[in-house]
């Protein structure tokens, strides 16, 4: 059984909802991103595990208990914010030993697990500075200890690097799987950048307009997103409206607007959906001199745009089908203007709802 | 440094000067020998200084004022410190005509609060003449508690009122653990301009106060329509000393420039 399970929650305020219908399992020891733009309600799922906002129907299981009216305070989930929220008339030490003052832990156990603590986010040199006199990753470094050491029964965390600049950024998220995985504690992490959420999560959930697009482990996800709003979030830019016509078990046949027929390779997660756009990357199209390709799976356009990439260049290629962008090497340049094939291969094209 | 016009500075100094002035004669006049207040003081003398040690009304009130510029402070931080929390914390139906009201007794003359206060408190309730002078020192000092706890709260970030509560503490635990000793400097400096302005009190006072009950600076104003010594200068000066040393504690603690918001 999930250790968290949201059940058809909906949350708004007055005529604007900002979730409807949403539905979320944890597994026990999992670290699972909520990742989207902002706005898509990710924030929101998260302060409404915490606690700090209601539900206004649905219900909220953790660990087999109704968890739907327990108040914040009862719930024993640690919470890192964007802003770390440290209290800045505690020190270091006093910070982190809030919570197990308040669990009238006594004061040699409590010297020990907050020593024992500051050890692992390595700030045990810190104790007596105020959050006023540390670096913004000093500052989320306390701010984890801090939640980390009242032995949660769930971390929850709201956009924590989003303060950090890119380097630090990278290391702290590597600190933050480490200790995850340490102390096998179920989280719950919400950003915005792509990068981050896939390189530490066990599964991402793809939010957008207050649903879930798409859950699964990042790997799949960026090579079968499900949506068009997943497929563009992981990369994929150029997309066909395709209609089916028929299918086999090892491909699909499908038609453009133009009656361009495309030839996909079938794959198990078709099963049962309807699909209604083809999705490919830009680096996976192939641009080639005009007439190069004839007949299924590729259009001929005209060069509209060319930027340098480094190794490669970008096109914008102007088609019957709309505009598509294309990244080729830069050791064959197309010139703006020029007459030029694309080609999808049947390998590449993704089918999305 | 910005250029400003000589012009400019000109006014600026007239203007203090005709502020400050009557002041400046105030405190030398206070250090003179005559029987009636001269300026220039023809000598030195520390004789009217002195004589306000003598006068025993001076005594009696001080106390009096202190007791109730005290007790009336810490009555409208009690009230007042819920009220700025609970006006700039949340949004609700009527925020901006709870505010008005609170602030209101700021903005009606203090004679016309006086007397009204006089009609209610002490006629129509019948209200003892000592708790009617609390009540209305409550009333005028509270408007100051709101407006400096609430600049006290704007720039604080309730983020961590939801990092206390995630740790297990309830929303009352949660005040007076995080969110009190966080505005701990607003509450200092609210505490000495509430009681500034009590002690210095007079229109409120002069209805609420009678025979056997009156604040010092009532009394100081019964005292000059009899006598012409001194006296008075002198004890002003030592109120513009008090509150002076007041003011630089506010000043130090958190700055002045906070209520120039």
């Amino acid at each position: 059984m999930s250790l968290i399970s949201l059940e058809k929650i909906t949350v708004g305020y007055g005529n604007n909802i900002i979730l409807k219908d949403l539905d979320l399992k944890v597994e026990k020891g999992q670290l699972v991103s909520l990742l989207g733009p902002s706005g898509c309600g990710k924030t929101t799922t998260l302060r409404l595990i915490a606690g700090f906002l209601d539900l206004q129907s649905g219900k909220f299981i953790f660990d087999g208990k109704d968890y739907s009216h327990i108040p914040v305070h009862k719930r024993n989930f640690g919470f890192v914010f964007q802003s770390y929220a440290l209290f800045p008339h505690l020190n270091v030490f006093e910070n982190v030993a809030f919570g197990l003052k308040l669990r009238k832990v006594d004061k040699s156990e409590i010297k020990n697990r907050v020593e024992e603590m500051l050890k692992i986010v390595d700030l045990l040199d810190y104790a007596n500075r105020f959050p006023a006199e540390l670096s913004g990753g000093q500052r989320q470094r306390v701010a984890l200890a801090r939640a980390l050491v009242i032995k949660p029964d769930l971390l929850l965390l709201d956009e924590p690097l989003s303060n950090l600049d890119a380097k630090l950024r990278v290391k702290m998220r590597v600190e933050i799987r480490k200790i995850q995985q340490e102390l096998g504690i179920t989280t719950v992490y919400v950003t915005h950048d792509q990068e981050e959420c896939f390189s530490i999560s066990d599964k991402v959930a793809v939010m957008n307009n207050g649903i879930i697009e798409q859950m699964d482990e990042p790997a799949r996800i960026y090579k079968y997103p499900a949506t068009e709003f997943v497929a563009r979030f992981v990369g994929f830019e150029n997309f066909i409206d395709l209609q089916l016509i028929s299918k086999d078990d090892k491909t699909l046949v499908l038609k453009a607007k133009n009656n361009t027929e495309f030839v996909v390779d079938n794959l198990d997660l078709y099963k049962g959906i309807e699909p209604k756009k083809g999705a490919i990357r830009p680096d996976d199209l192939k641009i080639s001199s005009i007439g190069s390709h004839e007949g299924s799976n590729a259009i001929n356009g005209q060069v509209l745009v060319r930027t340098f990439l480094g190794r490669d260049y970008q096109y914008e290629v102007k088609t019957e089908l709309g505009n598509f962008i294309v990244n080729h090497e830069a050791l064959e340049i197309f010139e703006v203007g020029e007459k030029v094939s694309l080609y999808f291969p049947k390998d590449k094209i993704i089918l999305v709802k | 440094m910005h250029k400003t016009s000589k012009g400019l500075k000109i006014f600026a100094f007239l203007v203090y000067f005709f502020l400050l002035a009557p002041l400046v004669i105030i405190v030398f006049a206070s250090f003179g020998p005559d029987k009636s207040l001269t300026f220039p003081p023809r000598g030195f003398s520390l004789k009217w200084m002195a004589n306000i040690f003598k006068v025993e009304m001076f005594r009696k009130t001080f106390l009096i004022s202190i007791k109730i510029s005290v007790i009336g402070t810490l009555i409208a931080l009690v009230l007042g410190i819920p009220a700025a929390y609970a006006l700039s914390r949340y949004n609700f139906r009527g925020k901006s005509f709870f505010n008005g009201i609170f602030l209101s007794p700021a903005l009606i003359p203090g004679i016309v609060l006086g007397f009204s206060l006089l009609k209610y408190l002490v006629i129509y309730f019948k209200l003892p003449i000592y708790t009617s002078l609390l009540i209305g020192h409550v009333i005028i000092i509270i408007p100051y508690i709101i407006r400096v706890i609430s600049s006290s709260l704007s720039n604080f970030d309730y983020s961590i009122e939801e990092a206390s509560m995630s740790l297990g503490a309830n929303k009352v635990k949660t005040f007076f653990t995080v969110v009190l000793p966080n505005i701990r400097s607003g509450v200092i400096a609210a505490f000495i301009l509430a009681f500034i302005n009590s002690f210095n009190n007079v229109p409120v006072s002069l209805f609420l106060t009678g025979p056997g009950l009156s604040t010092l600076p009532i009394q100081m104003l019964i005292y000059v329509e009899y006598n012409f010594d001194p006296t008075i200068a002198a004890l002003s000066v030592i109120l513009m000393a008090m509150t002076a040393v007041l003011m630089f504690i506010i000043e130090k603690t958190l700055g002045l420039s906070y209520f120039a918001k």
